[in-house]
């Protein structure tokens, strides 16, 4: 049951094959067998979790069912989930209990899906191993000693171990793609403003999303399909009817007549050579069904990274500014005036990488430091999403690997934050631009998944669901099974 | 860029951050990291391009000013690490 997907455990759920309780209950028994080891879950909500299968069962058996209803998934520790620890990741929020429901958590159980949990991250989402969480690292299901990749490092391995169909991510510089290459599943960040922020623990607002993370297109359009649409609450969530998504997967189909451009800019230097390989095997699927491919130009792509470490830190140093040992959240012992009482609460609830960024983004927004950084930061950004539009008025979908590399090993990245960051360099441009990105598996390299990333012009996220079904429909890298996890 | 230990210092506590002393070195080395990362922007000309402050370019949508929450003081306040008759208490600030 758990090698199923959710297309394929709903259509179980609604012939009445299995109920949602024996369901939830088989994944949750899986998750306490297996979970000692990867540490993909922060916390295991298992009462809450059987409590809502009995309503799907109900559900199912009254004709009031949804797709996902009675189908089991699992919250990345980034959204807020009332009466459950929201801890993202940190010490600091170790002890707070949300007292309220993200609009996606909201979405999705009134969906019918049942949560078994709150899936690890790297500590605010800030990361792209999983190891800067304060609940320790996450192993990835294909090799325990290497990285999942990050920061929605949990929810990627928990789906690819089997623990659950899907599962939320957010990505705000590549945190949904680049896991979900490294362990080998599907996840998509759609674009900016599609999904509601609301409740999501805040990092960079202006490049934040939340996404769907599963191991197939098909599974990502259903869970995307609840996830979309208006929320007034979140004043940067597009009021803008959100399309059909399995609709567009309808059949078998070609792509014939579909435009794939390869920015050159991605397959030179930095990318691994048996990584670029797997690329263009995957590519000449896509001819083969049809498209297009040729080649496109992203001039200012190098410089995604240096933009970026301006404004996420930039825009985490304000974001984090509110934990300040007052209002919930870690206070330290018996501060000795107001100014300790921060000082310390702060630099005993957030680990380093938290830190090196809040003074980052402190520095450069500091008085003297706001125009040469800051300002010009937001100018190269400009520049950055307009060889986007470019590319776009050529060709329909951009496609290039996810990360330079297979998944490294623990501890690895961990004492260089540069070589770190420089992991995602492909995904970082599309959250500057504000892009639906998708990253499906492609294939292998020594035995490690290998993702390959398509991009897509603004709310493009059925195209892109489309070709990644296409490729998934010609190929079965996606239905490759980690070892001990079948 | 190589910023140096008081300048670390001096951001360390904008940031409101207590550094162990012996943990400054390596953020020096860090940050002074990043930053020559970040400055490999400093060469391109953007003379006249307008700043992006949102990838949609799109302006902030306003709403009604109506309340709309409903009041839960005693339930938030409960999640403080010290509260007491309805406020959250911290060190004294006035003598």
């Amino acid at each position: 049951m758990h090698t199923r997907t959710i297309a394929e455990l709903s259509a179980l759920l609604h012939e009445g094959a299995v109920s949602a309780e024996e369901l939830a209950q088989a994944l949750l028994e899986r998750i306490q067998r297996l979970d000692g080891d990867l540490n993909a879950f922060i916390t295991v909500t298992a009462e809450e979790a059987l409590a809502q299968a009995r309503e799907a069962d109900r559900r199912l058996r009254s004709g009031e069912a949804t797709p996902l209803t009675g189908i089991p998934i699992a919250h990345k520790d980034i959204f807020c989930t009332r009466g459950v620890r929201t801890s993202c990741g940190s010490r600091m929020l170790d002890p707070f209990v949300a007292p309220y429901d993200a609009t996606v958590v909201e979405r999705l159980a009134a969906a019918g899906a049942v949560s078994l949990g709150k899936t690890n991250m790297d500590e605010f989402a800030m990361g792209s191993s999983n190891e800067t969480s304060y609940y320790g690292p996450v192993r990835n299901p294909w090799d325990p000693e290497r990285v999942p990749g990050g920061s929605s490092g949990g929810s990627a391995a928990a789906v690819a171990a089997r623990l659950v169909p899907g599962a939320t991510g957010t990505d705000t510089g590549g945190s949904i793609r680049q896991p979900a290459a490294l362990t080998g599943i599907t996840g998509l960040k759609p674009t900016y403003g599609r999904v509601s922020r609301w409740g999501m623990v805040a990092f960079a607002s202006s490049l934040d999303q939340a996404g769907p993370m599963a191991r197939t297109a098909e599974d990502c359009a259903l869970l995307l399909q609840a996830m979309a649409g208006f929320d007034p609450r979140d004043s940067t969530c597009v009021d803008r009817p959100v399309p059909d998504y399995r609709a567009a997967l309808a059949g078998e189909g070609d792509l014939k007549g579909l435009r794939i451009g390869v920015p050159r800019e991605w397959l030179e230097e930095g990318l691994d050579g048996k990584v670029r390989a797997c690329v263009e095997r995957a590519l000449q699927v896509y001819r083969d069904l049809g498209a297009e491919v040729r080649e496109v130009r992203l001039p200012n792509a190098h410089l995604a990274v240096p933009v970026y470490y301006v404004l996420a830190p930039a825009e985490a140093s304000s974001n984090l500014a509110r934990y300040d040992g007052v209002r919930y959240g870690h206070r330290c012992q018996d501060p000795r005036d107001l100014t300790d009482l921060y000082k310390r609460s702060r630099a005993e609830g957030f680990g380093p990488e938290v830190k090196r960024r809040i003074m980052i983004g402190t520095y450069v927004l500091s008085a003297g430091y706001y125009d040469a950084y800051y300002l010009k930061a937001q100018q190269v950004r400009r520049l950055i999403a307009q060889d986007f539009r470019r590319a776009f008025q050529e060709v329909d979908l951009l496609a290039g690997p996810t990360s330079p590399t297979t998944a490294f090993r623990l501890g690895e990245r961990l004492d260089d934050p540069v070589t770190m960051y420089l992991s995602d360099i492909y995904t970082i441009a599309v959250n500057l631009a504000g892009l639906p990105g998708l990253s499906h598996p492609a294939g292998f390299v020594d035995g490690l998944p290998v993702g390959l990333q398509l991009v897509g012009d603004y709310f493009e996220e059925a195209r892109l669901l489309e070709a990644a079904h296409r490729f998934q429909q010609a190929t079965d890298w996606h239905r490759r099974v980690p070892p001990g996890c079948a | 860029m190589n910023l140096d230990r008081s300048s670390v210092e001096r951001i360390a506590h904008l940031a409101r951050l207590a550094l162990a002393e012996e943990d400054v070195p390596r953020y020096v080395r860090d940050l002074s990291r990043i930053l020559d990362l970040v400055e490999r922007m400093g060469a391109v000309d953007t003379r006249g391009v307008e700043p992006m402050a949102h990838p949609l370019d799109i302006p902030q949508r306003l709403r009604p000013d109506e309340v709309t929450e409903e009041d839960r003081r005693e339930e938030l306040l409960g999640l403080a690490p010290q509260a007491e008759a309805g406020h959250f208490l911290v060190p004294k600030v006035i003598d």
